[in-house]
């Protein structure tokens, strides 16, 4: 007689479409997947360990290489975190450059996704294409502050630098530019047959479940829920900004795309209000001791990051270094929710879903 | 300014009278005014017991509970109306070894409708276990596991309690205080 047979199959760590060193422990009924169990950690470097025993200035290059693909977010949020800590207010000329890289920042970050999410289902395009607009980002990054991907071009109190010559000419070029580019990378996916028939119902999460298992940002958003810090909790310039937050209710690969690619087109909008309004001033608030002391006390901060909401917890025990550094990160939540994800569907459809989810090992794992 | 000035013998009297003051700056007790949260008094309402302590802090609240009361009170919190956090953003651990009960198990709570927050935290004794939030958030069951496995705090009726970031077989638990910074000596990188 027939018989049926689980079958148990390691995906990873090396494998291409992973996005770095994830191993999936599949269990497949054929091609259906019964169950899905990641394991992580090959990446774990022990950064909250190691923050505990540095002081708190030299924690940003730590945070960078977290979430090396939006690096700016990840320094973002863990300054603002230092600056509640010890009570520091920063110059509005600072919040406003600090909104403006940010959001470049989740443009570079929403293209890498773009790129890879597309190539690992077949579409190798619209990875060129992606990437020809991030170098021009990165390109910016560069003449700001020196660095391309770990870029650490916040300080506590303000920012690096001032803006140099000709950087915001450059800026608002490629917000002039970039729109169009969008509308590029639509044309070449959004009717496309095969990326439909990839990512239409592939993937589903309901917004009860998002919100049960912590998944937030373009995730959430996709599943109808339109909750974004930048909205809710205003930190850097983002409160005299005009956006919009997109949401789509069908919580599927193909409507956290939409959604994805409209947050693009918000942050062209938002980097473009805040180099209208750039107003003139300080970059940085005076009286800053580099060897830093925070009052006792412990804060939790948050912001929206690309993937999702990136929270800083820091607890101070009146030192110079944090006595304890907690980094949330979107990548590791967001990740735990797969299995609920990908049960019932097919094993090809595990790539798109990894995809869909936007990880970063280095975020995921610490 | 001037003419209001007490002369130097007075001062130094006065001083000498007034009990310590406490030395903080304006930009600090901003920092530690009290700050309204709703959802402290409703937890407070039910659970007048349960609320050892409230910290106050950049504008943000801590509550101290009792360990074996925390699933209760996040069940509360979660469905009670006017709380109704539903999500938890964040849930980590803090080692302070000197104390009696070592460890800080804290939950970082939001909720999207009220759009307020509420840091809950128990203190947890060497070995002690939590009683599990995962029945009550699902994202509580990669957190707890990351917790066991950097802290070594176990947790009562979690479904999979493995260690999540590091090997299985890993010695220690690198988050506590007294863990070397550059691990046990069999744990170091060589070169071969």
């Amino acid at each position: 007689m027939f018989r049926t047979e689980m079958m148990e199959i390691n995906m990873g760590p090396q494998h291409p479409s992973t996005h770095g060193v994830l191993r999936l422990e599949l269990t497949l009924d054929g091609e259906t997947i019964v169950d899905v169990r990641p394991v992580i950690g090959y990446l774990h470097r022990g950064v909250e360990k190691l923050s505990e025993n540095k002081i708190y200035v030299m924690i940003p290059p730590l945070c960078d290489r977290l979430d090396y693909v939006a690096s700016g977010s990840q320094n973002l949020g863990y300054i603002q975190a230092v600056e509640m800590l010890a009570g520091i207010e920063v110059p509005e000329r600072a919040r406003y450059i600090r909104t403006i890289l940010a959001e470049l920042n989740r443009i570079s970050s929403h293209l890498v996704w773009l790129g890879t999410h597309a190539l690992d289902i077949g579409a190798m395009t619209v990875f060129f294409y992606c990437f020809r607009e991030r170098e021009m980002i990165l390109d910016m990054f560069e003449s700001f502050c020196g660095a391309r991907l770990t870029t650490n071009m916040f300080r506590v109190g303000g920012i690096l630098d001032d803006l140099p010559p000709g950087w915001t000419a450059a800026c608002r070029h490629f917000i002039d530019l970039f729109p169009s580019r969008i509308k590029e990378y639509e044309g070449l996916l959004s009717t496309n047959r095969i990326w439909l028939e990839r990512t239409k119902g592939v993937g589903y999460i309901s917004a009860e479940d998002c919100i049960s298992w912590g998944v937030t940002g373009p995730m959430l958003r996709a599943s109808g829920v339109a909750y974004d810090i930048r909205k809710t909790e205003p930190y850097a310039a983002y409160d005299r900004m005009e956006f919009d937050v997109p949401t789509h209710k069908d919580g599927d690969t193909y409507a956290r795309y939409l959604v994805r690619l409209e947050e693009l087109r918000q942050s062209t909008r938002i980097v473009r209000q805040a180099l209208d309004g750039l107003p003139e001033g300080d970059i940085r608030a005076s009286k800053l001791k580099t060897r830093m002391k925070a009052p006792v006390g412990e804060v939790y901060h948050e912001i929206e990051g690309p993937r999702g909401v990136q929270g800083f917890y820091l607890v101070s025990d009146g030192g110079e270094k944090p006595y304890r550094c907690h980094f949330r990160s979107p990548s590791f939540v967001n990740l735990a929710a797969i299995g609920d994800m990908s049960r019932g569907g097919l094993v090809a459809d595990i790539v798109a879903i990894i995809g869909t989810i936007d990880i970063v090992l280095g975020d995921c794992d610490r | 300014m001037t003419e209001s000035t007490p002369p130097p013998d007075e001062k130094q009297t006065d001083q000498a009278a007034a009990p310590a003051a406490p030395r903080m700056s304006p930009e600090e007790q901003k920092l530690r005014r009290e700050v309204l949260s709703v959802a402290l008094d409703r937890l407070r309402e039910r659970f007048p017991d349960c609320v050892l302590e409230v910290a106050y802090y950049a504008d943000q609240v801590t509550v101290l509970v009792p360990r074996e009361m925390v699933a209760e009170i996040l069940v509360f919190l979660r469905d009670d109306d006017v709380t109704a956090f539903d999500l938890l953003a964040d849930q980590t651990a803090a080692d302070w070894p000197e104390r009696g009960k070592r460890f800080d198990v804290i939950y970082h709570l939001y909720s999207i409708p009220k759009n307020h927050r509420l840091r809950v935290k128990a203190h947890v004794g060497e070995g002690e276990p939590v009683p599990s939030a995962v029945p009550i958030y699902k994202a509580a069951n990669w957190h707890e596991r990351e917790i066991f496995d950097l802290f070594g705090i176990p947790f009562d009726g979690h479904p999979d309690l493995r260690r999540i970031l590091l090997p299985d077989e890993w010695r220690g638990y690198p988050l506590r205080k007294e863990f070397p910074l550059e691990g046990f000596p069999e744990q170091h990188m060589r070169l071969r």
